[in-house]
C-alpha cells in the first residue's frame, strides 16, 4: 500500500432544486475511489449544504493512483425512491503524486452532469501521502513530470534530451456496448468519461515507465490524442520528448527561458563568455566550411545520393524500402542491432550511453521551440500520411476482446494495441527515412493526427528535418542559459540554422541555392518550411503573418478498401495543391519561409478537406523571393495577352501592396564575395540572386508519401516538375480561380495581426492583456451539386469569415496579435463543414521601438552606459562599428554595406540594445571580464542586418514597459484563471508547473431546441469546459492554464430528435505565474521605464 | 449553404456594452444587428453584416446564459461558469436592474401582481417600451420587493447589499418597494404629470421620516427596536398622533391666531399675499385633515392625490409661484411653534416636514 489518499468534503453551493414540492435538495456525497466508496450525511432541505465530512481515505497503490480519477458524485436523498444524481466531478490526483507540484487540491469544483451541465459547486479537500517504493519492478512511474508545453519549460534547464516517447492504449468503446442499449445515454456517457480517464491515467504511468527507464524525469511537450474509431473501439494515444530537467534558481530563469520576449539578445559580441563553454566549442567545431560532421556524414552513409522527389514515383519507393529494410526490426528488445544502423543519428548516439541509445528508436522530438544552439540545421517539413481500414486490420485482435471485461487491460493489451502500433512504427520510420534523406538526424515539431471516417482511417505524421546539437544529448552539457557557445562558431548564430543540412553536391531535390545573405558563407536554400516556431535568435525582416492554404475535394461514397483506395489516390493531389497554395501566397507576400505549418487532411464521407496553417516571414539570412508571373496559354491571341497583363498587374500590385504592409524592406546587401557579387537586387520579378548553383526549377522542401492499407508507398515529388513555380498557367478556368482565389485573401485590417506561431516575428511589446477564445463554425452544404472549385470558394469562405469575426469582437484589444490561431476542420456529418479554432488576442503596444527618435534614443543608451556600465568603452568603442559610415565601409572588404535608411534606424536600436545589455549584463555581471567584450567584438559577424538588430534589441525594453501599464485587477471571490495556447503569458513569470491538465466531457442533451439549438447547446458546454478547467487550475492553486489546446470536439446533432451529443478533450499546464517583480529587475526595469517615458 | 453552428467562446467572457443595453432594451437579434449597422460599427470597422449577425447572435447567447446569474446578482460573483472581471459584473448588474421612468411611473403604487403584468402590453403600447424590456423591469422589481418584504433592517441598505446595486438605484428600488407595498394612487390624471424621479424623492422622504424605522431630526420617540423594524411600512403610532392636530383647524381660536401669526410675517414679501391670506383657512384644512386621515389605508393611497387636490391645484390656480409656496410653508409651518395652546411641536415638525418637501418637489408643471 504505498499510498494513501485523503478527501474532505467541505460544502456545497449553488445547488439546483431537487425537490418540487419545497424548492430544496437534500443533497449528500458519494466519494469513489477504485472500489472503495465513502458516503457523507444528508444535508437536509438546501441548496447550499454544509457537510464538513471526517478525511476519508483511501489506502491504494501508487500505480492506481496514476491511473484512476478520484470520482465525487453528488446525490439528491429521496426517502421513498432511488437516490437522484445531481452529478459529478472527476479529479485528477496526479499532479499530487510529483512533489515539485502541488501538494494540496482544494477548492470549488463545479458539479457536472453530462445531461444537465453544470448544477452547482462542490468544495473538496483532497491530499495524498505517498510512502516510498523500493520495488524496481514496480509499474508506477509517480514523480514523472508531464508538461504539454512544447519547449523547455520556463525555470527549468534541460540537462538532457533523451528523446521520443510514445504509447498507446485501446479500449472497446462503452458507447458501442451491448449494454449502451439498456442503460441511460447519462450512464453511457459516465462509462465513457471514466473510461477515458483511466485510459490517459495508463497511458501516462505508462509513458512515465518509459521516461524511467530512459533515465529522465520529465516529459515535455506531451501531446496525448483520442481516436474514436466507433465500433472498433477506443484508442488513447500519445508523444512526447523524454527529458531530465532540473529547476533554475528563479533569479537566472528569467533571462535565460527561450522564449523571444525574454530571450537575452542574440548579439552575442557582448555576451559573457565562459571557459567551459570554449571548450565545447573547440571540441565540436559545427561550421567549420561547409562539411560538417554530421553533415558529410549521410552521404557517406548512403552512397547512392539519397533519393530525390523530382524522381519517379517508383523510385522513391523503393528507395524508402530500403531504407526499411536497412533498418533493423525496431521492436522495443532491439537496442542491440540498432547499432549496426549507420547514419548521423549512429554518430551522436556512439558519444552516449548505451542505454540512450537504445531509446533512440526514433529521433523525433515534440518540441517547437530549443534553448540556443540546439538546433544547428533545419532541412525542411517531413510528413507521412496513411491511410488504413479499421475493421479489416481489428477483426482478428476484436474476436479477442470482445471476451474480456471492460478495462481488463492485461490481456487487451497484448493483442491489439500492436495493431496500432505497428502502423504508427510504419509512418514513423517513414519520417525517419524522409529525415535522413534531407540529410538530417532529426526530427523537431514532431506530432501526429487521425482522421477517421466510419472505417477509414489517416493516419497522418509531420515534422521538421534537422541537425542538432549533440551537446543536448549528453550528461550534464547542456545549459540552457549558456548563448555563448556561438562566439567560437564562425557563422552567426542567428543565421545557422538556415544553412542547407544537406550537400549541396548530392542534393535530395533540385534546390536552388544561395550563400546565406547574413554570413554569406554558407548555403541557404531559396524558401524554408518547418512546424517550429521561430527560433529567437533568427533574424526577420519586417513583420510575419498567418498564411492558410485550403482545399477541398470531392469524392465518390464508397466502402471499405475501394475507399481506401479513393482515398489515397486523392492524396497526394492535395498535397500537392496545398503546398502550391502555400507557395504562391507566400510569394504573393513576399515572404520566404513558413513556421508552425501544420497540414491537416480530414476525411468525410464524400469529401476530403485539406488545411494548411502556417506564419510566413521574411527570413533575412535567406534570399528575397522573387513575384509570380502569370503566363498566357495561347500568346499571341490578343485580348487574353491584354487579360493576363491585367493579371501580372494586379498581382505586383499585391506584391507591393504587402511588402508595405508587412514591412519588409530587407538591406540591400552587397555582397562582397566576388562568388555571388553580381547583382542583388530587390526587383519584383527577380528571381536570381546569384546563385552559384543554375537551377532554374522549383524547389520543394516537403517531403511526403502516404501508404494505404496495403502497405504500397509512393512518394510524391512537390516540385513543379520542369516549369518555374512561379509562373503560373492561366490555361483553363481553374487557374483564373485559383490566381482569384489568391487575390481574395484579405489581410487583417489595421491594428491587427496574426499568425499560427507562438508570437509573431517582428512584434515585441507584448503588455499583459491575453483573451483566449474558442470558435466553432459549421457549414450546412445544401447544393448537392457541387464542384471541387464551389466547394473550395465555399471552405475559403468560411475561413476567411471566421477570421473577419474574429477581428471584429477583438476590435477593442487593438492594437492586437492572434496568437496561434489553430484551426481544426473536420466533416462530422455528409454535408456538413466543421472548423474549429482556439487561439489567443494578445495586445502589445502600438509604439514599437522602431519608431523612437533615434538621436534622444542615443543620448539614452549613452547615458545608462555611462550611469551604470563598468566599462563605457568597449560599448562606444563597439557603437561605432555597428553604425558605421556608408561611404567609409564601402570599400573595406571584412565588412558590410548598410543602406543609409538602414543606418539611421540602427542608432535607435543600438540605444535600446545598449539598455537590453545592460539588463543582461546586471544579472550576470559577475560572469562578465573585460575581454569577452573585446572578444565578441573581434568576432563579430560580417553582415549584420538591420534587422536583426531590430529584433533582438527592443524586447527587454518592451517586457519592462508592459510592467509599468500593467494594473492588478481587484480578485473577487473566484481566482481569475487566464488561459492560453502559447507557454507563456506577457508580462508575468512562471514560477511553477502545478502539473498537467488532460480532461475529457460529453455533454448530451435531449431538449436541443430549449437549450438554444445546437449553438447554444455548444456555446454553453464549450462555457463549462473552459470553467471545468479554470476550477481545477484554482484548486490545485494556480492562476494560469499555458500550452492549452482543444484537442477533441466531436459534435453530432439530430435536430429532427432534438437531440445533441457532443465531447470535447482538452488539456495544458496548469502554473502559477507571478507579474514580473521580482527585485532586480524592478530596479532595472525602474529606470528603464523612466528613459523610455523620456525618449517618448 | 447555410451556417449551421456559430459559437465563440472568450475565456474571460465578451460582452459588448452596445449589445447588451441593446438586448436590455428588448431588440429581437435582427433589431440589433439593424440597429447596429445604424449605429456605424461597419463603418469605424471594415466588416460585413454576417460578421455583425454572428457577433450579435453570440453575445445575445451569453446574456441568455447570464440572465439566471443576473437573478441574484450575489451568484455572479462566486459563480464559476462565466469569468467576468469586477467591474464588468459591476456594469452588468446595474444595468440589468435599470429601469425606464416612463416604464416603472405606469406600475408604480401598483400590486406587482399576475394581473399587473398581463397589463404589460398596454403599458407596452403606451410608453414605447419593448414588451420584454418592460417585463424584465417588471420582474425585477416584483423580485426586489420579494426579497426585501421579508427582511429586517433599512430598505435601501437590504437592496444595495442582496442586488448589489449602486446607491442611486437602491435608492430608486427602495422607492418603488414603499409605493407597492403602501399601494399609492399614482395614476390618477391629476398626477400624471409628477414623475418618477418627484415620486422617489417623496417616497425617499416617507421612508426617512414617517416609517417606524425612521431616524430623523425632531423625533423625540427613539424606538429601542429600530433596527428590526420595517422601513416599508408607515408607523402606526405616529398617524395615531397625527389625529391631534386636528385642533389646528377644529379650535376657532387656534385656526385665527395661526392665519395671524402667518399673515404677519408674509406680508410684503410676496405678490401672492392676498391670495395667501384669503386662502389660508381652506389650506390649513386640507392638510390638516390630510394628516387626521391617513389611519385609513385608504386615504394613505390618497396621499399624494390629496395633496394636490387640497393644497397644489388651489396654489396654482392663484398663481403662486414656487418661491411663494415654499414661503408659505414655512410660515405655516413655524407659525405653530409659537401657538400657546398647540402641544403637538414633534408630531407636527415629523408631518411637516414631510409635507413641505413632498410640496416643493410636486411644484411644477
Amino acid at each position: 500500500m504505498p499510498g494513501k489518499l485523503k478527501a474532505k468534503i467541505v460544502a456545497g453551493r449553488h445547488l439546483p432544486v431537487m425537490d418540487r414540492a419545497s424548492d430544496l435538495t437534500d443533497a449528500f456525497v458519494e466519494v469513489k475511489f477504485g472500489n472503495t466508496t465513502f458516503k457523507t450525511d444528508v444535508c437536509p432541505k438546501s441548496l447550499n449544504p454544509q457537510w464538513n465530512s471526517e478525511w476519508f481515505k483511501f489506502e491504494v497503490d501508487d500505480e492506481d493512483l496514476q491511473d484512476e480519477p478520484l470520482q465525487i458524485t453528488v446525490l439528491d436523498h429521496d426517502t421513498y425512491s432511488a437516490n437522484d444524481a445531481i452529478g459529478k466531478v472527476y479529479i485528477d490526483i496526479d499532479p499530487l503524486l510529483c512533489t515539485e507540484a502541488a501538494s494540496i487540491i482544494s477548492g470549488w469544483f463545479p458539479i457536472y452532469d453530462t445531461i444537465h451541465g453544470i448544477r452547482g459547486e462542490i468544495n473538496v479537500l483532497v491530499k495524498v501521502e505517498l510512502f516510498n517504493d523500493l520495488n524496481r519492478f514496480r509499474q508506477s512511474s509517480c514523480g514523472v513530470k508531464f508538461f504539454c508545453t512544447t519547449s523547455i519549460p520556463y525555470s527549468y534547464r534541460a540537462v538532457m534530451v533523451h528523446g521520443f516517447v510514445e504509447e498507446l492504449v485501446v479500449n472497446e468503446d462503452p458507447e458501442y456496448q451491448w449494454i449502451d442499449r439498456i442503460r441511460t445515454p447519462r450512464a453511457s456517457n459516465e462509462a465513457r468519461q471514466r473510461l477515458i480517464s483511466l485510459m490517459s491515467g495508463e497511458l501516462q504511468r505508462k509513458i512515465g515507465l518509459k521516461v524511467l527507464e530512459m533515465g529522465g524525469n520529465a516529459v515535455v511537450g506531451y501531446l496525448q490524442c483520442f481516436d474514436l474509431e466507433g465500433e472498433s473501439g477506443l484508442v488513447v494515444r500519445a508523444i512526447g520528448t523524454a527529458c531530465t530537467l532540473e529547476k533554475f534558481s528563479s533569479g537566472s530563469a528569467s533571462i535565460t527561458c527561450p522564449h523571444p520576449s525574454t530571450a537575452p539578445p542574440s548579439n552575442a559580441c557582448n555576451s559573457p563568455k565562459d571557459g567551459k563553454e570554449l571548450v565545447f566549442g573547440e571540441e565540436l567545431p559545427l561550421s567549420s566550411g561547409p562539411p560538417t560532421p554530421f553533415r558529410a556524414l549521410p552521404s557517406s552513409s548512403s552512397s547512392p545520393p539519397p533519393f530525390s522527389p523530382s524522381k519517379p514515383c517508383s523510385r522513391q519507393s523503393s528507395s524508402s524500402d530500403t531504407d526499411l529494410s536497412l533498418t533493423p526490426k525496431t521492436g522495443m528488445g532491439s537496442g542491440g542491432s540498432a547499432g549496426k544502423e549507420a547514419g548521423p543519428l549512429k554518430t551522436l548516439l556512439r558519444q552516449q550511453t548505451q542505454t540512450t541509445l537504445e531509446q533512440r528508436e526514433f529521433p523525433f522530438f515534440t518540441l517547437t521551440s530549443f534553448p540556443p544552439g540546439f538546433l544547428v540545421h533545419v532541412g525542411g517539413v517531413v510528413s507521412a500520411r496513411s491511410v488504413k481500414l479499421l475493421d479489416r486490420i481489428h477483426n482478428p485482435a476484436l474476436g479477442n476482446a470482445r471476451s474480456y471485461k471492460l478495462l481488463d487491460w492485461n490481456s487487451v493489451t497484448a493483442d491489439e494495441p500492436e495493431t496500432r502500433d505497428a502502423w504508427w512504427e510504419e509512418i514513423r520510420q517513414e519520417i525517419k527515412s524522409h529525415a535522413k534523406a534531407l540529410g538530417c538526424h532529426a526530427v523537431v515539431g514532431y506530432s501526429e493526427n487521425t482522421s477517421i471516417c466510419e472505417e477509414v482511417c489517416i493516419l497522418s505524421a509531420s515534422g521538421t528535418a534537422a541537425i542538432l546539437n549533440p551537446r543536448y544529448m549528453r550528461e550534464g552539457c547542456l545549459d540552457v542559459g549558456s548563448i555563448d557557445h556561438r562566439f567560437d562558431d564562425p557563422s552567426p548564430p542567428n543565421c545557422g540554422f538556415c544553412h542547407i543540412p544537406y550537400d549541396e553536391l548530392n542534393m535530395p531535390f533540385p534546390a536552388q541555392l544561395a550563400y546565406c545573405y547574413q554570413c554569406r558563407r554558407q548555403k541557404v536554400p531559396d524558401v524554408l518550411f518547418t512546424t517550429i516556431d521561430l527560433p529567437a535568435e533568427a533574424a526577420v525582416t519586417g513583420k510575419g503573418c498567418l498564411i492558410q492554404a485550403r482545399l477541398c475535394r470531392l469524392k465518390k461514397k464508397a466502402q471499405g478498401e475501394v475507399n481506401a483506395t479513393a482515398i489515397s489516390n486523392l492524396l497526394p493531389f492535395m498535397e500537392y495543391e496545398l503546398h502550391t497554395q502555400l507557395m504562391n501566397k507566400l510569394k504573393l507576400r513576399s515572404m520566404n519561409a513558413l513556421f508552425g505549418l501544420h497540414i491537416q487532411i480530414s476525411v468525410g464521407e464524400n469529401m476530403l478537406l485539406g488545411l494548411a496553417s502556417a506564419t510566413g516571414v521574411y527570413l533575412t539570412a535567406l534570399p528575397a523571393p522573387g513575384g509570380i508571373q502569370i503566363a498566357g496559354k495561347t500568346p499571341g491571341d490578343l485580348n487574353n495577352e491584354q487579360h493576363v497583363a491585367a493579371i501580372q498587374k494586379r498581382i505586383n500590385d499585391a506584391i507591393a501592396k504587402n511588402k508595405e504592409l508587412y514591412q519588409i524592406n530587407p538591406p540591400k546587401l552587397f555582397a562582397l564575395d566576388p562568388e555571388v557579387f553580381c547583382g542583388t537586387t530587390m526587383e519584383l520579378t527577380d528571381e536570381g540572386v546569384g546563385s552559384p548553383i543554375p537551377e532554374p526549377r522549383q524547389r520543394s522542401r516537403i517531403f511526403r508519401s502516404h501508404s494505404e492499407s496495403s502497405d504500397e508507398l509512393s512518394e510524391l515529388d512537390l516540385s513543379h516538375g520542369k516549369k518555374d513555380a512561379f509562373v503560373l498557367e492561366i490555361d483553363d478556368t481553374d487557374a483564373v480561380e485559383d490566381i482569384h482565389s489568391l487575390l481574395t485573401d484579405a489581410p487583417p485590417p489595421a491594428g491587427f495581426h496574426s499568425c499560427s506561431t507562438e508570437t509573431m516575428p517582428g512584434i515585441y511589446n507584448w503588455t499583459s492583456g491575453i483573451q483566449m477564445f474558442t470558435s466553432v463554425r459549421v457549414l450546412r452544404l445544401n447544393n448537392t451539386n457541387l464542384t471541387n472549385q464551389g466547394l473550395n470558394k465555399i471552405f475559403t469562405d468560411l475561413c476567411e469569415n471566421l477570421l473577419k469575426s474574429f477581428y471584429f469582437k477583438l476590435r477593442s484589444t487593438v492594437p492586437c496579435c492572434l496568437c496561434h490561431l489553430n484551426f481544426t476542420v473536420a466533416v462530422p456529418e455528409e454535408e456538413l463543414v466543421q472548423v474549429s479554432v482556439t487561439a489567443v488576442a494578445m495586445t502589445f503596444d502600438k509604439d514599437q521601438n522602431q519608431e523612437k527618435p533615434p538621436e534622444k534614443a542615443t543620448t539614452k543608451g549613452g547615458s545608462e552606459t555611462e550611469d551604470q556600465l563598468q566599462f563605457p568603452l568597449e560599448l562606444s568603442a563597439d557603437s561605432s562599428s555597428t553604425s558605421p559610415q556608408p561611404s567609409k565601409i564601402s570599400g573595406v572588404a571584412e565588412n558590410t554595406i548598410v543602406s543609409t535608411r538602414a543606418v539611421s534606424v540602427d542608432y535607435g536600436s543600438f540605444a535600446d540594445r545598449c539598455s537590453t545589455w545592460l539588463e543582461l549584463l546586471r544579472l550576470k555581471a559577475h560572469t562578465i571580464r573585460r575581454g569577452s567584450v573585446k572578444t565578441s567584438r573581434r568576432t563579430q559577424s560580417l553582415a549584420h542586418s538591420v534587422s536583426s538588430l531590430e529584433h533582438c534589441s527592443p524586447l527587454p525594453e518592451g517586457r519592462s514597459r508592459s510592467l509599468c501599464s500593467s494594473r492588478s485587477f481587484g480578485v473577487g471571490s473566484v481566482t481569475m484563471v487566464k488561459m492560453t495556447p502559447l507557454s507563456f503569458l506577457p508580462g508575468t513569470r512562471i514560477i511553477k508547473y502545478l502539473g498537467i491538465i488532460n480532461m475529457f466531457f460529453i455533454r448530451e442533451t435531449t431538449s436541443l431546441r430549449e437549450e438554444g439549438g445546437v449553438s447554444g447547446f455548444l456555446h454553453s458546454f464549450i462555457a463549462e469546459v473552459f470553467a471545468m478547467v479554470r476550477a481545477h487550475v484554482a484548486a490545485l492553486g494556480g492562476n494560469a492554464v499555458v500550452s492549452y489546446s482543444m484537442k477533441d470536439c466531436v459534435l453530432m446533432e439530430n435536430p429532427n430528435k432534438n437531440q445533441a451529443q457532443c465531447l470535447i478533450n482538452v488539456s495544458g499546464d496548469a502554473v502559477i505565474c507571478v507579474r514580473e517583480t521580482d527585485q532586480e529587475q524592478t530596479t532595472n526595469t525602474g529606470q528603464t521605464c523612466g528613459t523610455i517615458d523620456g525618449a517618448t | 449553404m447555410a451556417v449551421e453552428l456559430d459559437v465563440f467562446v472568450g475565456n474571460t467572457t465578451i460582452m459588448d456594452e452596445e449589445v447588451y443595453q441593446l438586448w436590455l432594451d428588448g431588440y429581437t437579434v435582427n433589431d440589433a444587428v439593424r440597429a447596429r449597422m445604424e449605429g456605424g460599427v461597419l463603418d469605424e470597422f471594415d466588416a460585413t453584416a454576417d460578421v455583425l449577425l454572428s457577433d450579435t447572435m453570440d453575445q445575445y447567447r451569453t446574456f441568455q446564459m447570464c440572465e439566471r446569474l443576473l437573478h441574484s446578482p450575489a451568484k455572479l460573483a462566486n459563480q464559476l461558469l462565466f469569468q467576468i472581471p469586477p467591474h464588468r459584473q459591476t456594469m452588468l448588474i446595474e444595468r440589468y436592474y435599470a429601469f425606464d421612468d416612463v416604464f416603472v411611473r405606469e406600475v408604480l403604487g401598483k400590486k406587482l401582481s399576475k394581473g399587473t403584468k398581463k397589463d404589460l402590453d398596454d403599458i407596452s403600447a403606451k410608453t414605447g417600451v419593448t414588451l420584454k424590456s418592460c417585463r424584465r423591469q417588471f420582474d425585477n422589481f416584483k423580485r426586489i420587493f420579494k426579497v426585501v418584504e421579508e427582511l429586517k433592517g433599512p430598505l435601501v441598505e437590504n437592496i444595495r447589499q442582496h442586488f448589489l446595486l449602486s446607491d442611486k438605484l437602491a435608492r430608486d428600488y427602495a422607492a418603488i418597494v414603499f409605493f407597492a407595498n403602501n399601494r399609492f394612487e399614482t395614476g390618477k390624471k391629476k398626477l400624471q404629470y409628477i414623475t418618477f424621479q418627484d415620486f422617489a424623492f417623496c417616497a425617499g422622504q416617507l421612508i426617512n421620516n414617517w416609517t417606524v424605522g425612521a431616524v430623523g431630526e425632531g423625533l423625540c420617540k427613539t424606538k429601542n427596536n429600530m433596527v428590526e423594524d420595517m422601513d416599508v411600512d408607515l408607523d402606526k403610532e405616529f398617524l395615531q398622533e397625527l389625529k391631534e392636530l386636528k385642533v389646528l383647524i377644529t379650535d376657532k381660536d387656534l385656526l385665527d391666531q395661526h392665519k395671524s401669526l402667518v399673515c404677519t410675517a408674509l406680508r410684503g414679501k410676496t405678490k401672492a399675499f392676498n391670495e395667501m391670506e384669503a386662502n389660508f383657512k381652506n389650506l390649513s384644512r386640507g392638510l390638516v385633515n390630510i394628516a387626521t386621515k391617513l389611519t385609513n389605508t385608504k386615504d394613505v393611497r390618497d396621499f399624494f392625490i390629496d395633496l394636490v387636490e387640497k393644497f397644489i391645484e388651489p396654489c396654482r390656480s392663484d398663481r403662486w409661484t414656487a418661491a411663494d409656496v415654499k414661503l408659505y410653508l414655512t410660515h405655516y409651518t413655524n407659525s405653530a411653534h409659537i401657538l400657546d395652546t398647540f402641544k403637538h411641536q414633534v408630531v407636527w415638525d415629523r408631518y411637516m416636514g414631510v409635507i413641505k418637501s413632498c410640496i416643493f418637489k410636486m411644484y411644477h408643471d
